[in-house]
Parts: C-alpha cells; structure tokens; sequence
C-alpha cells in the first residue's frame, strides 16, 4: 500500500526537479492570442474574419438575433415568413396575429461594438508587415465588404446613422463629446455602400465556387441592390412627405433616383455579362417545382447562389429551420410545421398564360368544384408555387403530406376530429376511420398544417435534418442570381427601358414554366413587385420591398380582410395583406354518387386570427432608444417616433 | 441552541422592518389630465394611438413618459410633483401643435403641485360637426357635417370617410364589426354627408351597437373621430 503511493510521489518529485523555474514563469499563455502571434499568421487572421463574417446580419435568418438594449431577441425563422405571408402555426405566437402591428422598435439594430470591431480589423490589417500583400488585400477588402454590408442594414431599418470609419477611442478626459457624431443623411449611407463595392471590387477574387466569402459579384451583387434601394427610396418617397426629416436623415430627394437606378443597372449588368464569373440560373432539374426548390438546398456547383451564409453539419454551425418546419406527421422530431403559408400568398402564383386568378373552390354560380386529385385545384400555375409551398397531396423526403379537413356528407354536414388523424364512424359504416389528416388541417392545432399549406422552401431534404441532434447545413442565400436578374429589371423599368426589363425577367419566368414571355408594354410597377415577391419569398425580401416602395402602410392598412377581398385585385402590389387566410381540402363522402371520394375546398378564416395589422408611418424607420439619444444629443430621431 | 432559535428570526425580522422605510419611494400622487382641444372642444382619436409625451428634466438621462390619448381626447398621468414639458412626438395627432414662440416652440411648460388639468390646444385639419346615428333594421346611417379648419398652404385633402360600428365602446380600425368608406374624392358638400353601413350578425345577439365616424386626412397617419354613440336597432 505504501509503495503505490510512494512510487508517484517519488516520481513527480523527479520531474519537478528538472524544471527551470525561469522559463516555467515565461511560459506563454495557451488560452490567448498575442496580437503579434494573430497578425503574423494569415490562418488566425482569417479565423478573425470568420467572426465577423458570422455577425452579418440579415432580415431574414435561419438564426435567433440577439439585439442591443434589452430587445427580444429576433427569431430567425419568424423574420422569413412575417406580414402575413405566412400563418405560424405555434401557440405561443397566435398574438402575432391578434395585434393590429408591430412596435416601432421591432426592427431596431444599433451595433456600433460590430462596427468598431470591423474598424480595428482594418487599422491593424493596414500596420500588419508580416502578411503577404495578396492575402493582406482580399482580407482588407472583405472587411471593408463586411462593414459596409452593416451599414447597408442599418440604413434599412433606422435610417442615416453615425458613419463610424475609424475605431474610436475615449481619453478618460471626462468630456466624451468629441466621440459624439450626427446621423449622417440617408443618402450618404447609400453612396457610401455604393462607393465601397466599387472600390473594394478589384481586389476580391472573381470566382463563382467562392459563396462564402466575399467575391467580386457579391460586391457587385450589394451595389446593385444597394443602388436600387436608394433609387426607389428617392423615386417613391414623395408618397409619403411625412416619413422625412428636414436634415435628411430620413428621405431622399427625388431628382437622385434616376443616378441610382442607373448605378443599379450597370452593376447587376456587370454580374450579368460574366465577367465576375460564371453564374446562371439554376437548371439542373426537368421538373420545374423540384428544380425551385433544390436551389437552396443543392450546395454542389450550385451557379445561382452569389453569397450565403453557408452551415456545416457536425461543425457546430447547423441551424434547426427544417425541425422547426417540416411537416409534422412522420416527422423526425415531434414538431415542424411552424410556417403555414397563406393563401393570400398561395393565390398571388400566376397562371401558365401569364394572368392572374384564384385557386378556383367555386364555379360562377357558387357550387363547389369536385377535384379527383388533391393537387388539381393547384393544376396549371407556375412552378414556382409547388417549389415554395408544400401543397395537399404533394410529398416530402419520400412520404406524402396528409393535409385534409375531414369529410363531407352529401347533406352538406362535415364529419371531423379535434386530434391528428382522428377516427369517427361514418354514417353507414361499422368500423370507425380517419376522418381527418394526420398533417390537419385543425383550427387552433400547432405544428399542423392550419392555413392547409406548409412551407417547402429551404427544408432540407436530408434525412436527420430535422432531428434535433443533427439539424441541417443548408445555407442561407444572402445574393443570388435570379435576384440580381429582377433587380436590373426593376432598374430598367424605371429608367423606361420597358423591353430590357422583360428580357430580364423573361429569364426568371422561363425558369418557372411561364412559357409565354412578357413582352414591353406588359412591365409595369405590379408585374415587378409581383415577380420578386413570388421568386424571393420567404428570403427576406418582401418586408424590405414594400418599405421602400413606400407601400407597407396601403398593404397593412388595419382593415380586416373578407372572403371577397381575397379574390380582387390579384396581382396587384398594393392588395390588401393585413390576415393570413386558409384553404382547407375537404374529402366528400357520398356513396352511390359520381362525386364520392373526390376532393372539394373551402376558404378558411382561422379563429386564432383576429387582429388586422397595420404599418404605421413610424414603423417605415425604426426607434433610436432614448439612451442612444441621452448619450449623444446630436442624434434626431425618427420621424413620427 | 435555544438562543439561536429565537436570535436568528429577531434579527431577520429587525432587518426587514428597518428596511422597509429606507428602501421604498412614495408612490407618485399628483394626477396630470386634461384634453387635446380645438377652441374648448375635445377632438376625438383613435385609442392608443396618440401619445403625449411628458419630459422631466433635471435627472440625467431622458426618457419620455408617454401619456396616450383616449378615444374621447382625454389624457392623465399619475406623477411626481415638478416640472414637466408637455409635447406630441413629431407627425403624431391628426391636427397641427400651435408654436408659441420660436424658443418653445410648441412645447407646454406645466408645473405641478398637485392634481392639475391642462388642456392642450391644437390646431385640427377637419372637425366633425352635428354627427347623428340612427339605427335601422340591420344598418346604421350617420349624417354629418365636416368643417375645414386648416386653410390655405398647409391644408390637407380628406383621403376618406369612414364610419365604423363595433359592439363594444371601443371602435376604431383595429377593432370594428363593420365599416364603410367614401373616399374623400366623392365627398361633395361638406355640410351633408351620410354614410351607411350594414349590421352583420352579431355573436352574442345584442339589439344595439357602437358607432363612429372616422376623417382620415391625407398624409396623417391618426384619424379624427367623432364621439361614440351607442345606436339601438
């Protein structure tokens, strides 16, 4: 016994005797990085580019975003399908849809410790002497990429804000003002996005296989869009005078928009033409639908994706968006099914011929229409629909989605259950069956399938994506091809080249299965916010769209919308949006008659739904707190905050 | 032992019972209330959706204390006594604040030592006169008369006319029953307008509803609402 303990006691004694007491308190610290060791090696310089390429930030996210001043943090899933496009199908979230809007502080984002990060990033990129200058330039390029990225983000949602260049530092004199900067005007903020793509172009690698790191099109690909913004912010600001301030924080003047779109134009020209590298829209598929879908999850030489916010499973980046949405019933966790999309939305798809209509339920005279297959009613629309939404009938990973509301008997009386998959004996029959899907439709249900759709965009159909210990690695498109497509066509529109803004667009339908091209004289304002609400939808798009266009507050007027509203005016931008509606597949039940087994619809207006949201003139810019304002008095705030 | 027993709680009682004066503030006392007026006559608004907002300077860091305004046009706040500076954030209210002088521009200056009402005057682009309802079987009509206040440079055009009927006090956009609109284009004569709007059948049945008629005016977000009435059928 005592020899076991002796023989160890014996041997560290051994070990510590060899030790030189001097170099064992010089021993440099495993846990941390001198900034010599961080400056000298271009592996720790880009691990310190990673983080900040991981604090990007977007409005729409697979991520939660934590935010500054004590804000709720923004739920990354719900960003992507907000303003009723879509329902969530999740208790704690029917409030959403019983509020009549959004508090101005909704949006906020105010992270000047980011920015300053970026800054010093640069300052000491710039006195680094030991990294190549090849490599000392691309990271200069991708930080200054990154930043102006962040204030492009910050103009969206607050407007011109302090332009930060240099990392500030205080004195500790006790008089902080010379750290206090005005908002610069909203314009500046654009110009300067616009001026530091351009300047940073060259220096970025122009190689389509690079999607996660900045490239030549993804500054492009900013510009273009940044330009874009600022032009429809100039060309349709004058709607609303209110939303202004006579600084110019807020609001740009209308003789600026035509330089903009002009600048919009030539950039997204310049991804176009190829000389940024080879992309293209994405083909890879014959069937059209499949074909929409798989370009968000296909991450092999995928040419559509310009830059994304790219996941790798088993790395610790993975994100949960296809658990938290997959259909539920079979589903690889117990949940999914979180964003049910409208079929406001659902009804916006064109038809094949280029018109619009709605999911047709009723004939003229009121009778229902009596479908043999689930998926007819959707029959003849544009692929895109099937591509984004997970209709009734249709399948996912292999099992098909079970999204019917129970039956209906001949006397017009329905026979459903309050459980999934429910089982209740028909009249005339013995043996009790299901009488509604296992997917719901069930008002008040979560996770099932409430609005009768689910959302199919960006679920990945990898097995084990949606378990909770796995989750997904399909990326988030930040800019991608089909968008730069629509916003030259936008640019073109309004710079009256009608026909050049077809030909762009032509490109994006043709994908879709729209045969019949547009031609000049059918471009106008409606055709182009429709276009990009149904090819980007769920990507974080639409809820700057319809800012900028200064529509929101028309769109979500606070009017409740009826069944008649529903079906008028499809197509138009401007069509009320203010409730998410239902359509609910009904299987009728009528032995002896032509119609037994076949499929009727019904427009659904869900009970959790009460509230009619309104977008207020001070939501169109986001509130600066009030300890913003206190700690810098040359801050103004927003108009109508 | 013994002598812990009964040391411990004592002294935790002793604690707490010290503390209690020290700790806590008085609660405030002095109620601040009044109306947003026009000439004396309170101009009705949506619920919470106009604020007041009231300032206190003197303590370091600002942050606005928000008084709303309720559908009648009637605000209060409980506070502390001082001084106060009463003003509506920018672009609020369907009316124009009066400038007094270029230094206060359009901010209130109260002091207060007790209970206090003070009217804000302002300026509205429309009032709605001599609105009357009546009840129908299954429709409300109100007849009304629109005065333009406002002339000249900063007048603004009626986008539209809107009168809603809820069954409860509370009727507005957000909540309604039923609604009808005239956009402000079709308006002719001001000094007659009627408007009517259908009953929908109500969950429970009740034999009477709320009415009122909303101006929204053009490029101002709130709305001038008449008072509610209730009209029985």
């Amino acid at each position: 016994m005592k020899k076991i303990f002796y023989i160890p006691v014996f041997v560290l004694l051994l070990l510590s005797w060899g030790c030189n007491d001097d170099e064992f308190l010089n021993r440099p610290p495993t846990n941390i990085l001198t900034e010599e060791q961080v400056w000298g090696d271009e592996g720790q310089v880009l691990s310190l580019l990673g983080n900040l390429y991981n604090r990007y930030v977007d409005l729409g996210n697979f991520r939660d975003f934590q935010r500054q001043w004590n804000l709720d943090p923004l739920t990354g899933w719900t960003r992507v399908a907000d303003f009723n496009e879509a329902f969530w199908s999740e208790s704690g979230r029917y409030n959403q849809f019983q509020n009549s809007g959004w508090d101005l502080n909704t949006w906020s984002i105010w992270d000047y410790g980011y920015i300053r990060e970026m800054n010093l990033f640069i300052q000491k990129c710039e006195a680094a002497e030991k990294l190549s200058p090849a490599a000392k330039e691309r990271f200069l390029a991708e930080a200054r990429f990154l930043r102006a990225s962040y204030y492009f983000e910050l103009v969206k949602r607050m407007g011109g804000v302090p332009l930060i260049l240099e990392p500030m530092t205080y004195d500790f004199s006790g008089d902080p003002t010379y750290l206090q900067h005005a908002r610069a005007k909203e314009s500046e903020i654009y110009d300067f996005v616009i001026k530091e793509a351009g300047e940073i172009k060259a220096k970025l690698p122009a190689n389509a296989g690079e999607k996660s790191r900045a490239t030549q099109a993804a500054a492009l690909a900013m510009q273009a869009r940044a330009a874009l913004y600022a032009g429809s912010l100039a060309k349709y600001g004058v709607n609303t005078p209110s939303v202004s301030l006579p600084g110019g924080e807020v609001g740009i003047p209308a003789n600026l928009a035509t330089g903009y779109y002009t600048k919009a134009l030539e950039a997204a020209k310049e991804i176009i033409n190829g000389s940024v590298g080879a992309y293209a829209l994405y083909t890879k598929k014959p069937d059209l639908s499949e074909n929409f879908s798989s370009i968000f999850y296909d991450k092999a030489n995928n040419p559509e994706a310009i830059f994304v916010d790219d996941y790798k499973l088993q790395s610790g980046k993975v994100h949960y968006f296809t658990g938290s949405n997959q259909p539920r019933y079979g589903a690889e966790e117990e949940e999914g099914g979180r964003i049910n999309p409208s079929l406001n939305f659902v009804e916006a798809f064109e038809k094949l011929d280029n018109t619009f209509a709605r999911i047709p339920t009723t004939n003229a005279s009121g009778a229902p229409i009596y479908y043999t297959n689930q998926t007819d009613i959707f029959e003849g629309r544009d692929a895109r629909l099937a591509g984004t939404v997970m209709l009734p009938g249709t399948t996912f990973k292999g099992r098909a989605v079970d999204i019917w509301a129970g039956f209906q008997l001949g006397n017009g009386s329905i026979v459903s259950g309050d459980d999934r998959g429910a089982q209740k004996t028909l009249p005339g029959k013995t043996v009790p069956e299901q009488v509604v899907g296992f997917d719901g439709p069930i008002d008040g249900f979560e996770f099932t399938a409430q609005t009768g759709f689910y959302l199919r965009k960006y679920l990945d159909p990898v097995v084990g994506s949606g378990q909770r210990g796995v989750n997904s690695e399909v990326w988030f498109i930040r800019y991608r091809y089909a968008e730069v497509l629509l916003n030259a066509a936008e640019a073109a529109f309004e710079l009256k080249q009608p026909a050049v803004a077809a030909g762009y667009m032509n490109q994006v339908r043709a994908r879709a299965g729209l045969t019949k091209p547009l031609v000049a004289g059918d471009i106008t304002f409606d055709r182009i916010a429709h276009e990009r609400r149904v090819e980007l939808a769920f990507e974080g798009h639409y809820h700057y769209d319809i800012q900028r266009w200064r529509i929101a507050h028309i769109v979500m007027d606070g009017n409740a919308i009826t069944a008649a509203d529903l079906s008028k005016d499809l197509g138009k931008a401007t069509k009320r949006n203010t409730q998410p509606w239902a359509l609910w597949p009904y299987k009728v039940y009528e032995p002896g008659s032509p119609n037994n087994g076949k499929w009727i619809y019904k427009t659904v207006k869900l009970s959790r739904v009460t509230g009619a949201d309104r977008f207020q003139l001070g939501n169109y810019y986001s509130l600066i707190t009030d300890e913003v304002v206190n700690n810098n008095p040359k801050i103004v705030r927003n108009p109508n905050h | 032992m013994k002598i812990r027993f009964h040391f411990i709680p004592c002294l935790a009682m002793l604690a707490l019972l010290a503390s209690c004066e020290k700790d806590n503030f008085t609660e405030p006392k002095s109620t601040l209330s009044g109306r947003i007026v026009y000439n004396g006559e309170p101009i009705g608004v949506e619920y919470n959706q106009v604020r007041l907002q009231l300032w206190q300077p003197g303590f370091g860091k600002l942050a606005a204390i928000d008084a709303q305004v309720d559908q009648s046009g009637a605000y209060s706040a409980m506070l502390f006594n001082g001084n106060y500076k009463l003003v509506f954030p920018k672009g609020r209210g369907p009316f124009k604040t009066l400038e007094k002088d270029a230094a206060a521009k359009d901010t209130l200056f109260v002091t207060l030592e007790g209970d206090k009402q003070v009217d804000v005057e302002v300026r509205p682009y429309y009032m709605i006169r001599t609105p009357q309802f009546a009840g129908a079987e299954n429709k409300v009509t109100a007849t009304l008369k629109l005065e333009k206040i406002i002339t000249g440079a900063e007048a603004k055009d009626i986008e539209r006319l809107s009168l809603f009927i809820n069954k409860t006090q509370l009727v507005s956009r957000a909540t309604n029953v039923s609604v009808t609109d005239i956009a402000g284009a079709d308006i002719k004569n001001l000094n007659a307008i009627t408007l009517q709007t259908e009953i929908p059948t109500l969950v429970p049945t009740q034999k009477y509803v709320f009415a009122r008629v909303g101006v929204k005016i053009k490029d101002v977000e709130d709305m001038i609402f008449s008072p509610v009435q209730k009209v029985e059928f």
